[in-house]
């Protein structure tokens, strides 16, 4: 087994080594934020101000669709496949993934399927154009020709979704160190597990709703369409089922890495272990039943509208239980503020808000001014960008050492951060005053009377993705040379992952290490 | 650390300011809106009571969580050279706070189900609006009532364009506006006509969401007379954004007048039906009707968007007129291209079919007459 990597492209190509696959999982990942959000910069450019300037509303309803359907499925979930990749064998001290084959060809799908959803932006009528949740009939009857080679992009990422879940499944089943039972697993491990099993539920559902898409649009079925005996609001039942799991899919391995980081640098142990576990069960259970509050306008029945309402709003409760539990961590703890850190307690602070408007959407009455304005789209974007993002962020930063063997530049680090975290709420924090004064979302024009919102919005949105280019160069150049990282790279931290050498070898634990827990 | 904080304070600093500059400018201009608006209905009252009332309380919750945070973050620090704790349970304190997020969730959900019951309500009506979206125009019916029309953008094409300063209504404005009486329940009965779409007056608090093939309905009882705008909240496809609502709110007695108007008009528009008009004429009237209607998608030089939207160029305007006829009376059916038989009167279709046939170019040299449109309809 002491070999190391192949020499060349086939190294990637043929690769079933799970740090080559995380590695070009995260690749990957890093390049399709970069093309969501020049296509978000698109959108707030358009909107730097009223009147149409830079682009027809046809060619903005396409940015909007690809900035959605590339930042979800091919920015957030690769990059936590990717950490999950290189990380869990490493926390549970095994050599590798349990289905190294599968994993290479779940990675080496992912490419082409984006291949084939941005050659749809040079078909002729243009690109997806009906939001990234494609509503019925908009996405079949009234869609471009293009949605056809969108619905087969959507069942290769859903095939490598789910061989990837299918993966890291058996990974941990199976593979961990003795010693390592089920409680005692670092929390990452524990929230991918339960984000695994939501992956393997809900992605053949969004198979089968563009399975049923591609149906009406080729075979004259009609399971969308009233005319022909079917229903418009069952679709946005099944895209729904799918899309409110998807949602936690993108937060509770955010969840665990953020577990990760604020012990390390309170020096203190994660305070509530057990009860991490529980409550990320329970909002995995949860985010099964409360799929319709994305619905309260379609005209669901009283009784429908206040059971999703009264679960949705249980929902917070398990949340909030995380939240406490973190700041309890810090609490009596002895800090440092480096890069992962920083990020860490941006996610605390900006997911509690984005919290907190999911709590007032959640409010059905309400819901009734809110739903599809600007509000929706700064709360989700309050969850998705200091979720999701700051903790891939934070997790880079916090194992990049790791990876490659060298420090990354702490002061570069901190700017990146005082940038991305000034640049998001400059960007997001307004969205909340045009959506309450009444702004729609997916407009490509408006009234003067929301136009200063959206030109501080748009602002911030040009220097939020400056600050991402200096992430980029702070890889990059980590990778390349700097300051040689330690084993434990931090004071302390906890994990198998710091009992290796930095650069991790290309085959760790090849024998089983002993795993001895602190709690 | 220190340099945190100061980063922090001086961002939060930078943050004032901006807000502060811009609600003095808002004052000079009396047009910054941040917050929902409390409307003229009891429903739009209701929910905009919940909405502060949810605020409150997350400003409330966050100024704790956030508060011990922060007290954390200053005191706990390695720098101040203090030494971490250990403790890493306490099962009374996970108990306590599971069950108070509990309590303040219920104490938020009773008032929010009350007002949903209410916003449920929509029995008793007075008047009864059937509202229908189109790709992308609202069509009005005040049923029992034979009134019947639609509404579109009136906005320039050069103030979109920024070659016309944009008026204070940019975007909010229409053509022909719903009028309602204030004072009475107003019910509105949702529906569409080829995509989903969605009716939103804020001042009214309601969306309701118009789905093709099926009905929804929602109500009002409008407090105050005056002009309420709304747009569409729904994608629903190229004009999305270029589809407001304008909502008239008067007295009883102008409402009834309005009605003797519109059906004034209706009948005097039948009554041209039986006109023979000259080609110029119905050339001039097929301008506007089809930059009305027809140049969303066909566009204004009539030629289409590739892939989408044929050209009108070549093909079936160019062919028979009959067919030409058919296709704009009877719309394609699963396809974009609606029947526009019932959204447009016999003088616009025939003034329209008139001018595609020799605009752009087209040399046909025909035209069609209202009374053709007439019979085409009737099968003859
Ligand atoms: C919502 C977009 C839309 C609007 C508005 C629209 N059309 Fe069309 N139109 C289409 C589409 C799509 C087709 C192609 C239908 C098909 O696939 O055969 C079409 C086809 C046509 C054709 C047949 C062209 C040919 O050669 O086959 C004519 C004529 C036409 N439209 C006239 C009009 C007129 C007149 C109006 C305005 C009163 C209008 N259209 C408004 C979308 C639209
Ligand atoms: C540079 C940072 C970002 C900016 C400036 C930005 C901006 C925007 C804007 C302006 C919209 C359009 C809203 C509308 O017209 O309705 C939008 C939509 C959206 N964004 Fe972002 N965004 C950013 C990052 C992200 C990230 C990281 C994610 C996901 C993890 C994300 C997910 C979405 C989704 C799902 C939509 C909805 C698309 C739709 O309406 O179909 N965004 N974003
Ligand atoms: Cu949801
Ligand atoms: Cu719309």
């Amino acid at each position: 087994m002491a070999h190391g990597p192949a020499k060349g492209i086939t190294r990637w190509l043929y690769t079933t080594n799970h740090k080559d696959i995380g590695s070009m999982y995260l690749w990957f990942s890093f390049a399709m934020f970069f093309l969501g959000g020049i296509f978000a910069l698109v959108i707030r450019a358009e909107l730097f101000q009223p009147g149409l300037q830079i682009v027809d509303p046809n060619f903005f309803n396409q940015m909007t669709t690809m900035h959605g359907l590339v930042m979800v499925f091919g920015a957030v979930m690769p990059a936590f496949v990717g950490l999950a990749n290189w990380m869990i064998p490493m926390q549970i001290g095994a050599p590798d993934m349990a289905l190294p084959r599968m994993n290479n060809w779940s990675f080496w799908i992912l490419p082409f399927a984006f291949a084939m959803l941005s050659s749809t932006l040079f078909m002729e009528g243009g690109a997806p154009n009906f939001g990234w949740t494609f509503y019925a009939p908009l996405s079949t009857t009234y869609a471009p020709p293009s949605v056809t080679f969108f619905i087969f992009a959507v069942h290769i990422m859903g095939a490598s979704s789910i061989m990837g879940a299918i993966n890291i499944i058996a990974t941990i089943v199976n593979m961990r160190a003795p010693g390592m039972t089920y409680m005692k697993m670092p929390l990452f491990v524990w929230t991918w597990l339960i984000t695994a099993f939501l992956l393997i539920a809900v992605m053949p559902v969004l198979a089968g709703v563009v399975t049923m898409m591609l149906m009406d649009i080729h075979f004259g079925t009609s399971f969308f369409d009233a005319a022909g005996g079917g229903d418009p609001v069952l679709f946005q039942h099944i895209f729904w089922f799918f899309g409110h799991p998807e949602v936690y899919i993108m937060i509770l391995p955010a969840f665990g890495i953020v577990s990760a980081i604020i012990p390390t640098f309170a020096r203190k142990p994660l305070f509530g272990y057990s009860s991490m576990v529980y409550a990320t069960a329970a909002i995995a259970f949860l985010s099964f039943v409360v799929w319709a509050h994305h619905m309260f306008t379609v005209g669901l029945p009283i009784a429908g509208e206040l059971f999703f309402m009264w679960a949705t709003m249980l929902i917070a409760v398990p949340t909030g239980v995380k939240v406490f539990n973190w700041v309890a961590t810090m609490f009596k703890g002895a800090m440092t503020f480096e890069t992962p850190m920083l990020f860490s307690i941006a996610f605390v602070i900006l997911f509690t808000i984005g919290g907190f408007s999911g709590l007032m959407l959640a409010i059905a009455p309400a819901d009734f001014q809110y739903h599809d304005t600007y509000f929706v789209v700064a709360h989700f974007h309050y969850v998705l960008v200091p979720g999701a993002i700051f903790s891939i962020t934070a997790g880079v930063y916090y194992w990049l050492p790791k990876w490659c063997g060298n420090m990354y530049n702490e002061t570069m680090g901190k700017v990146h951060f005082w940038l991305a975290f000034i640049g998001l709420n400059v960007t997001f924090f307004p969205m909340h005053f045009s959506g309450l004064a009444g702004m729609p979302r997916r407009i490509p024009d408006y009234n003067m009377m929301f136009a200063d919102w959206n030109m501080i919005s748009s602002v911030g949105a040009f220097l939020f993705g400056a600050a991402q280019v200096m992430f980029l160069y702070n890889v990059i150049a980590t990778i390349v040379g700097g300051k040689k990282a330690t084993a434990e790279v931090w004071e302390n931290p906890e994990g198998l992952e710091w009992t290796v050498p930095s650069p991790a070898p290309y085959h760790t634990f090849s024998e089983p290490p002993e795993f001895k827990s602190s709690h | 650390m220190l340099k945190t904080a100061r980063g922090l304070s001086a961002w939060l600093l930078g943050f004032a300011v901006l807000l502060a500059s811009h609600w003095t400018l808002a004052e000079e201009t009396a047009q910054l809106k941040f917050n929902m608006t409390r409307g003229v209905t009891p429903v739009s009252q209701d929910i905009h009571g919940l909405h502060m009332l949810m605020f409150w309380w997350c400003v409330g919750i966050g100024v704790v969580v956030f508060g011990v945070m922060f007290v954390s973050m200053f005191l706990h620090r390695k720098s101040r050279g203090v030494k971490p704790a250990n403790f890493h349970e306490s099962t009374w304190l996970e108990l306590t706070w599971t069950a108070i997020p509990f309590a303040i969730l219920i104490l938020m959900g009773i008032p929010a189900s009350k007002s949903l019951i209410e916003l449920y309500d929509t029995s008793e009506s007075e008047v009864d609006v059937l509202i229908t979206g189109y790709q992308w125009r609202w069509k009005y019916e005040i049923l029992g009532e034979d009134v019947s029309f639609f509404s579109n953008l009136s906005t320039p094409r050069d103030e979109i364009d920024g070659f016309a300063e944009k008026n204070p209504n940019y975007l909010l404005e229409v053509d022909e506006p719903l009028v309602l009486p204030v004072g009475k329940k107003v019910r509105f009965i949702v529906t569409a006509n080829d995509v989903i779409h969605n009716w939103w007056v804020p001042d009214f608090g309601v969306k309701r969401d118009a789905i093709p093939g099926f009905t929804n309905e929602s109500w009002a009882i409008i407090e105050e007379p005056g002009v309420y705008r709304g747009q569409c909240a729904e994608l629903c496809g190229k004009d999305h954004g270029f589809m407001p609502i304008v909502v008239e709110a008067k007295t009883q007695e102008e409402y009834r007048a309005w009605l003797d108007e519109k059906k004034a008009a209706a009948a005097a528009l039948a009554e041209l039906t039986e006109k023979t008009f000259t080609f110029d004429e119905l050339y001039a009237k097929g301008e506007e009707v089809y930059n009305r209607s027809c140049a969303a998608c066909h566009q204004a030089n009539g030629e289409g968007v590739p892939g989408a939207f044929p050209s009108l160029k070549q093909g079936i305007t160019v062919g028979p007129i009959k067919e030409h006829i058919d296709v704009v009376v009877n719309g394609v059916n699963g396809t974009a291209m609606q029947a526009f038989g019932e959204q447009l009167s016999e003088v616009d279709i025939a003034a329209v079919v008139t001018y595609e046939r020799n605009a752009w170019g087209n040399n046909m040299g025909d035209l069609a007459q209202p009374l053709d449109i007439y019979n085409h309809k009737q099968g003859k």
